[in-house]
């Protein structure tokens, strides 16, 4: 747990959840796992508040709580997960996706779990039915029915899974409606269990929900007050208790590193190209397991069948276009063998690989320049060289280059490794090669990156500081003018309640709008990059 | 010692050639910095403006709505004010505003550990002095309620006797409220002429707000 990561998750938790969350939440980071008791005498809060922030932390995935180290009999221990946390900065990016996978539906769906954390799936449907029916025209509403449908069809494709049953010691197990599913598990989960090792993972319940949204309009507050009391009164339930669905991060990780792919193929290559890698990767998205190093083996014949139809290039074409990815440096696709016309894989490790070297170049040129980039990218290519060597490979006049190198070396991008000719390693002859890591430079610009993110989350919120006062008096003009419009006022007293917010005023509150949505830009950019060095980072580590 | 004598046979004595690191002899070294480099450094290269598009924007508007809506949810937890020095008027209010937000989410006890259970009690009177007596035995009623709950779930391990046992919860919860809301009565009617029973203490305050917030009670 870097200081970095403390620090970026640390504004993240602030910001989404609360003080009192952000100081429990931290201190979990920094100091592992700790029981209740721990917690509350370090961080000093009062221990409902610890509780509260706890359950919150729980119900969105953040912490995890397990039996104590000890033994059976020792307390409670809670952990925090700094992934997760940091998945709250990608939250506009798959909710995009669902919209653009499934519509308005799935883009509320996965809104509504991201915020509550997890819900069961009756509730879910209930709230996204009635979010839709109010921005439909008067007299419409969302059927039940429609929402369960794009439900079923997000757990299907395994955007969507159930949370896995919990088990401490001395704890009841969860209903799960299937006891077979939890296999005998032993009593201190020292083994983490992923929501995947359950078999009932991606199971539909059988759920009766029959109505409509309902529309909440001003008149009918009486009504509702009613109702909402009714409701608590005597709860429904549809047959899915103690069910509770969860966004499967995983899965858009592998959709967003699938886009990925084939937009490099897009950029590198031409539009076909990448329609064709893009079939390959639609036609093994079932059959590759996430870790998997490269996809199954398609013959050409398939992938001319699965085309999309409005691409109707021939036969030899494909094949010229195969041949053509094949023998392309950056190695997106593979052929592994002949049969059925010939048989491809896309090499899903090594696209990750070029994708992060990619950024790491494009990182070197936008810093230091191209003379720069191109020493970079000489190391990377050809992994060891002197000084000299630099300088007549890169076509750089001597002076230049040892500057740049030198830059380049304070910076710690390149490093220096020694290879004494003799066993007294004396200098005058000794070899000092220069060198890039692939792995251990991304794994430092990806600790830049989550620096950058707390340095951008925290300017906003210097920014908003600043213009507290003028933004809370923005604020109260704008209700004041609402409530006025709703009650039909004039035009004259409108643009009276508008002039009380002078020019140079408005001007401020123009530009401060603009830096502020400079600023939440930026992050979501930084994120793809973090994106993009995470996933290859944990490729090579499985390797 | 050995160096002493080398003036003028070499530059320096280091454990590095110079000259392998490129630095040939006669070249100036460039101008060592006697003070830390300046916090905002004027750049060499801008940086590549931001993306622009249909999809960014529409992100970036995800973004701030995420934001402004979390404040919103009961997961956002704000801790209480300070007590100001004089008791106002308004604590009463702002007091009952504050528990609404927490009591909105109740998070399925079954899923998490036993000591993260809290037990809500609606109306805490700490200022009237006339009730500490009343308050002890109560809070004393609590624990002793609460430690027999404790000792049953021990015992139980199945689902369905937890369900059992909290319902009995809740009833006795409902009775301790019942308890304390007619001292609530006894004690307000000294000062004011209102019948607190009349007064829509905020409970179902945040159940039938008009946004999104609303989750099924369990």
């Amino acid at each position: 747990m870097t200081a970095q990561e403390v620090r970026l998750c640390g504004l993240l938790l602030q910001e989404h959840f609360g003080d009192v969350v952000e100081k429990v939440g931290t201190h979990l980071l920094r100091n592992g796992a700790q029981h209740l008791r721990a917690i509350v005498q370090e961080t000093g809060t009062p221990m409902d508040l610890v509780k509260k922030s706890l359950c919150v932390l729980i119900q969105h995935g953040a912490c995890a709580f397990s039996s104590g180290r000890k033994g059976p009999g020792s307390p409670v221990e809670y952990q925090a997960s700094f992934e997760r946390i940091l998945r709250i900065l990608r939250y506009p990016r798959y909710i995009y996706t669902a919209k653009t996978l499934y519509g308005d539906t799935g883009e509320l769906i996965i809104e509504e779990l991201l915020q509550r954390g997890h819900m069961t799936m009756s509730s879910t449907v209930k709230t996204v039915a009635d979010r839709l029916t109010l921005n439909m025209e008067e007299g419409h509403s969302m059927e039940y029915s429609e929402v369960s449908n794009t439900f079923s069809k997000l757990v299907e494709t395994h955007f969507l899974q159930r949370c896995p049953p919990v088990e401490v010691a001395g704890k009841a197990v969860s209903a799960t409606p299937d006891p077979a599913t939890t296999p005998g598990a032993p009593a201190n989960n020292t083994t983490p269990s992923t929501p995947e090792s359950f078999a009932d993972c991606y199971k539909v319940p059988h759920v009766t929900l029959i109505g409509r949204g309902k529309r909440r309009n001003s008149s009918e507050d009486g009504e509702d007050q009613r109702n909402a009391k009714r409701a608590k009164e005597d709860p429904e339930t549809h047959g899915d208790e103690g069910i509770y669905w969860q966004v499967n991060f995983e899965r858009f990780h592998l959709h967003f590193r699938d886009q990925a792919i084939i937009s490099a193929v897009a950029n590198k290559l031409d539009q076909t190209s990448s329609e064709i890698v893009r079939t390959m990767l639609r036609m093994s998205e079932v059959t590759t397991p996430p870790i998997a190093t490269c996809t199954q083996a398609l013959s050409a014949n398939e992938i001319f069948r699965s085309l999309p139809p409005n691409y109707n290039i021939s036969r030899p074409i494909l094949d010229q276009y195969l041949t053509l990815l094949v023998d392309d440096p950056m190695e997106f696709v593979g052929k592994s063998g002949d049969s059925g016309g010939g048989m491809y894989v896309v090499n899903l490790h090594r696209a990750l690989a070029n994708l992060a070297r990619a950024t790491l170049e494009s990182v070197v040129q936008e810093r230091f320049g191209s003379r720069s980039a191109r020493i970079f990218r000489l190391l990377l290519r050809k992994r060891h060289l002197e000084q000299k060597q630099v300088e007549d490979f890169a076509m750089i006049p001597a002076k230049e280059a040892k500057d740049m190198l030198y830059t380049l070396l304070s910076e710690n991008l390149v490093q220096l490794q020694e290879i004494p000719k003799t066993p007294d390693h004396a200098p005058s002859r000794t070899f000092y090669l220069y060198t890039v890591n692939q792995l251990p430079t991304a794994r430092m610009l990806l600790q830049n990156c989550f620096k950058t993110v707390a340095n951008l989350i925290e300017r906003r919120l210097f920014e908003t500081k600043e213009s507290k006062r003028l933004l809370e008096k923005s604020q109260r003009i704008e209700a004041i003018l609402a409530s006025l419009q709703a009650s039909g006022a004039e035009p004259e007293q409108l643009t009276e309640v508008e002039e009380m917010i002078t020019p140079p005023e408005k001007q401020q509150l123009e530009s401060l709008r603009h830096h502020i949505n400079k600023l939440d830009s930026a992050e979501n950019q930084v994120d793809e990059t973090i994106f993009l060095l995470e996933s290859y980072i944990k490729a090579m580590k499985r390797l | 010692m050995a160096g002493r004598g080398g003036r003028g046979r070499g530059r320096s004595n280091m454990t590095f050639s110079l000259e392998n690191l490129g630095i040939g002899r006669g070249e100036a070294l460039p101008p060592s910095s006697l003070q830390p480099s300046p916090l905002f450094p004027p750049m060499t290269f801008q940086p590549v403006p931001l993306q622009t598009g249909e999809e960014v924007e529409y992100m970036l508007a995800l973004k701030q709505e995420l934001r402004a809506a979390t404040k919103n949810l009961p997961y956002y937890i704000r801790q209480s004010a300070a007590r100001r020095d004089v008791l106002r008027y308004s604590d009463k209010y702002h007091r009952d505003e504050a528990r609404d937000s927490i009591m909105d989410w109740r998070p399925d006890w079954s899923r998490l550990p036993n000591e993260l259970c809290i037990k809500v009690r609606k109306s805490q009177k700490k200022v009237l002095p006339q009730l500490k007596g009343t308050k002890t035995t109560t809070s004393g009623k609590e624990e002793v309620l609460s430690k027999l709950e404790f000792l049953e779930k021990k015992e139980e391990i199945v689902n369905s006797e937890d369900e059992e046992d909290e319902e009995k919860k809740k009833t006795n919860e409902e009775e301790e409220q019942e308890q304390e809301e007619e001292l609530d009565e006894e004690e307000v009617e000294e000062e004011t002429d209102y019948i607190m029973s009349y007064f829509d203490n905020g409970e179902d305050f945040g159940v039938d707000s008009d946004d999104n917030m609303d989750e099924a009670t369990y």
